[in-house]
């Protein structure tokens, strides 16, 4: 059973782009972002909005066609379709853009969109490892910070930034809190919703009222395992989700798995779990504890990223997960090449069945991807028996 | 009691009647533009032909592009469940099959169960499939069925373009510089083989190989893979029904 709460996740979509309006006609700077690597609380301790940009949606795909490569991840061109036909609220109202050097299409992507609004490039060392990656990119949290400072005119604080911290280590553990229901078997909530709360909390506006909401859905939730009232039933079969990003509008293979059967338990992606794993810690110097927070995500773009196979096992476990399907963006090359080393890291270690399905944000194929995604899951209920 | 699996594909429609032992009837029937009224004239023809009554059927299990239009279903199996079912049926030493079909090809790795442990479909488009040598055959003004015979013994035209309308002019290009039917038909052939072959190596082959669908009944092209694959391929006379075989027997084992 759907928890009531949910609609008013939902309504915050219609919310969220009305209090950007009046935060920003009120005098309130925005940052707009894309990305799980942009620390936020440097942009709230400028006291300014930090706020997730549009880029899940296929409609101004084609507009970004005209521009960019066709051959080239749905991701990137429909977040600079957006920004190129002005349909994306918080781009409109956002005074700044941050950006990093993370995937090569990404990285050459925004020197087009640098051209359209003011911003500010951070540069992600292509590996996690060594003290030396780390330095670096504590040296380009002070570089942001110094650039923030200088175009809104604020001094960001030690003070402010570890305020900024708490805050945002407050809604990540709650967003944390609500993914972890689902390790309960039966799932509670379905994959759809969870990616759907997940999704909508990086345009909240309004940080303290989001948690709130969140705080309250969990108690919802928690109720109704009590009562014994679940999203699933108890045969269904439990799926880790990882690979790309998704948002609403880039959802469609989640809700092919959901439709055919799974409970998609796990989404282990950046707009899901990824970013929640691991908190700042409150009591570091606070341009190292973002460094390191930041740098422990396990992204394709890194070498090596094993940190995410580990991160995947350790989820496939505490959330009995009975299989891993892999979703990669078409000319992605990070998570397409990536895709290998996952599938044999979860048929060998994990013995557990694997499918990755390689797409786009259009509709074209959903037919042939529902083959797939129904024979992955029979092929997982014929073992069971 | 009996059990029926009903496979439509985007060109045939495949029935077989199954009686939890052997295979005692099968029926085929050109899909055309009603999968719906295919597979209801087909289960009518098969329980006629064999002479066992609908009370005498305990399962009908469909399969195929089109099992969702069939309302008489008991149940819908994919084909690559239905397929690595099938053949595993037929004989429980194969471990890979190959099916190429009408609009999508596919390697299926079962276990020693019969179970899948991976499989792989061809990408969204026609490359290497019976849709491809359909549309090459019409450039060729001839049969499909003529294909294999025609290519026989020929010297193998080059033909790179895997994309259907791209071979399509890529082809009639050829025959315009005035290259043989043969070497082009062999080059067809060829092509599907090299395809398929990227396909299978993803896959992982393991021995035996079983290849199916409508495009198994192309003897030539099924040695151009051998040798391209490197391991003997098997095939039967049963082939193109191996995915109604699997959806029977799948049928007959549920309770």
């Amino acid at each position: 059973m759907r928890p009531k709460l949910m609609e008013q996740v939902e309504e915050l979509r219609g919310i969220n782009s009305v209090k950007i309006k009046e935060a920003s006609e009120g005098g309130k700077k925005v940052v707009g972002m894309y990305c799980v690597f942009s620390p936020q609380e440097i942009a709230l301790a400028a006291d300014a909005i930090p706020v997730t940009l549009c880029g899940t949606k296929q409609e101004p795909i084609e507009e970004a066609e005209k521009e960019l490569p066709r051959n080239l991840c749905p991701l990137i061109k429909s977040s600079y379709g957006f920004a190129i036909t002005d349909k994306c609220p918080y781009f409109y109202f956002s005074d700044v853009l941050l950006a990093e050097t993370t995937c090569d299409g990404k990285k050459k992507m925004y020197e087009l969109m640098g051209k359209i609004k003011p911003m500010h490039i951070m540069n992600l060392p292509q590996t996690a490892e060594g003290e030396e990656a780390l330095e670096y990119w504590r040296k380009e949290m002070i570089r942001f910070k110094s650039f923030l400072e200088e175009k809104f005119g604020v001094e960001i604080t030690e003070e402010k930034l570890r305020d900024a911290i708490k805050l945002a280590n407050r809604e990540r553990k709650a967003m944390k809190r609500l993914h972890e229901l689902n390790a309960h078997k039966p799932a509670p909530l379905t994959g759809m919703d969870m990616m759907l709360a997940q999704w909508l909390k990086g345009f909240n506006v309004d940080k303290e009222a989001g948690i709130r909401l969140i705080e309250e859905l969990i108690e919802e939730v928690e109720k109704q395992i009590e009562e014994g009232k679940f999203a699933f039933d108890e045969n269904a079969p439990r799926v880790l989700l990882t690979g790309v990003p998704i948002g609403s509008g880039s959802e469609k293979v989640l809700k092919i798995l959901e439709e055919a059967g799974a409970s998609v338990v796990v989404l282990e992606n950046c707009t899901g779990y990824k970013s929640l794993d691991v908190m700042v810690d409150e009591e570091k110097e606070p341009m190292l504890a973002l460094a390191e927070k930041y740098l422990a995500t396990p992204c394709s773009c890194l070498t090596p990223n094993t940190a995410r196979l580990d991160l995947i096992e350790r989820l496939a476990k505490e959330y009995q997960v009975d299989g891993v399907l892999d979703l990669t963006w078409q000319a992605c090359h990070t998570y397409n090449i990536e895709s290998f080393t996952v599938k044999n890291f979860v048929k060998d270690q994990l013995n557990l069945p694997f499918l990755q399905i390689e797409t786009d944000y259009s509709e074209s194929d959903v037919g042939q991807i529902k083959v797939r995604v129904e024979a992955f899951l029979e092929s997982f209920i014929e073992t069971a028996k | 009691m009996y059990s029926i699996g009903i496979d439509i594909g985007s060109v045939a429609g495949k029935a077989v009647i199954f009686d939890g032992k052997e295979v005692i009837g099968k029926k085929i029937l050109p899909t055309g533009w009603s999968p719906k009224e295919t597979g209801t004239k087909i289960l009518a023809d098969i329980l006629k032909e064999v002479r066992i009554e609908r009370n005498q059927v305990k399962s009908i299990v469909g399969t195929g592009y089109g099992r969702v239009a069939l309302p008489f279903i008991e149940k819908k199996v994919t084909e690559i469940t239905c397929h690595g079912r099938g053949a595993y049926y037929l004989d429980n030493s194969i471990r890979t099959v190959i099916d190429i079909g009408g609009q999508d090809s596919k390697v299926i790795k079962l276990n020693e169960k019969g179970n899948i442990v991976d499989f792989l479909m061809n990408d969204k488009c026609a490359a290497g499939t019976g849709r491809f040598l359909q549309v090459m055959s019409n450039a060729l003004e001839i049969d499909i069925s003529e294909l294999s015979q025609i290519a026989s013994g020929a010297e193998a035209e080059n033909i790179n373009s895997m994309c259907t309308v791209f071979a399509e002019s890529e082809v009639i290009s050829l025959m315009a510089q005035g290259a043989k039917k043969e070497g082009i038909a062999a080059g067809l052939l060829q092509s599907v083989a090299n395809r398929t072959n990227g396909l299978v190596s993803r896959v992982g082959i393991e021995d035996r190989v079983f290849f199916s669908g409508g495009v198994s009944k192309n003897s030539l092209l099924k040695n151009m893979l051998e040798k391209k694959i490197g391991v003997d391929i098997y095939s039967s006379d049963l082939s193109q029904f191996i995915g109604a075989i699997g959806a029977a027997v799948i049928g007959f084992e549920d309770e």
